[in-house]
């Protein structure tokens, strides 16, 4: 199997995650005009979160109902827009007093 | 003008104080997880310092636990961290003209979900020592609470570190849950990519497929097709 090393893993994520964010500072002048693009891009950041959500999160506990009731539990709080921490602290209290 | 900037750094700290409270309960739960992909508090601390992305770090993580290939990495990076390009290119209009290149690129650097929100905020131009004041203070708990939750993580009992985990997905939700509220379009992206995520764990095939993969199969082709089925309307539109 190839060798892999930790700090080149860390130095790629720092490369990659870096000129993602510089690439359109430094190309962009004015509004992206293609519209499937510009609703690709929008639409992105909502899949990859919500992908990376389900099921991990019913997983991450020793049987699924803890994670399910946390799920469900934060998908309301964050409904009533309660914030990012005080929805990430609700389903940290709710999974821990469950498992 | 030497007044504002000092001000402007003053503001900048103030606003990336509470940003940075909540990054450290947050990142903590993030250094158990690479804690157990064997990085350790100063790879941590590296890494989150000059990374600054939930989802992305997440992601990266996971696949260093796995082993996976540097390809793999890479391919996830961009698209957890496709919003960044968004909210980059949403910054670049709020910078004063004549703003000297290497400044722009120091605040495009400085994007993350919450610091793109405070300076998108700044009445007018953002002023570029604001952005930076706001990233830095933040930034510095970001990557604290990582080499502290590496370090620390494995002295906790399991039952809590795995409650502590849920954090991380509390803070996914509390991104993805609003505005799937005010815009129908997204709601139906988001149940489309829980159902679809949750069949690829139980289907033949896919399901051997790592989490990475998954991730970046599942964000490109559901992306497409809703934007495809659902473009959005507005001229002007920033995900937050």
């Amino acid at each position: 199997m190839e060798q892999h090393s930790v700090l080149i893993y860390i130095l790629i994520a720092i490369l990659v995650t870096n000129l993602i964010r510089v690439v359109p500072m430094a190309l962009i002048n004015g509004p992206i005009r293609n519209r499937f693009l510009r609703s690709f891009l929008y639409y992105v950041p909502y899949v990859t979160l919500a992908v990376m959500t389900f099921p991990d999160m019913i997983l991450a506990t020793p049987t699924p109902l803890p994670g399910i009731i946390a799920l469900l539990a934060g998908i309301v709080a964050a409904w009533f827009r309660l914030g990012l921490f005080p929805v990430a602290v609700i389903c940290c209290a709710i999974a821990y007093l469950l498992i | 003008m030497k007044q504002k900037t000092g001000d402007d750094i003053v503001q900048g700290l103030r606003v990336g104080l509470p940003i940075g409270l909540g990054y450290f309960a947050v990142a903590f739960s993030l250094g158990i997880i690479a804690a157990k992909a064997g990085l350790t508090a100063a790879e941590g601390f590296l890494c989150s310092f000059f990374v600054r992305a939930s989802a992305g770090e997440y992601g990266v993580y996971t696949l260093v636990a796995v082993h996976a290939a540097y390809a793999e990495v890479v391919a996830m990076c961009l698209v957890a961290n496709l919003r960044y390009m968004l909210m980059s290119a949403a910054l670049s209009q709020k910078i004063a003209p004549g703003t000297s290149w290497f400044k722009r690129l120091l605040m495009a650097c400085c994007v993350t979900d919450e610091v793109f929100g405070v300076s998108i905020a700044y009445p007018g131009y953002t002023p570029p020592v604001y952005t930076y004041s706001a990233a830095l203070v933040s930034t510095l708990f970001w990557a604290s609470g990582c080499a502290v939750g590496i370090t620390a993580g494995s002295l906790l009992p399991a039952n809590l570190v795995i409650a502590l985990s849920m954090s991380l997905y509390g803070m996914f939700l509390a991104i993805i849950i609003p505005p799937a509220r005010d815009d129908r379009h997204v709601l139906y992206a988001l149940v489309i990519s829980f159902l679809l995520s949750g069949l690829c764990i139980v289907a033949p095939v896919i399901g051997e497929w790592s989490s990475g993969m998954r991730t970046v199969v599942l964000t490109i082709a559901i992306s497409a097709f809703v934007a495809w089925l659902k473009p959005v309307k507005t001229e002007s539109d920033g995900t937050a």
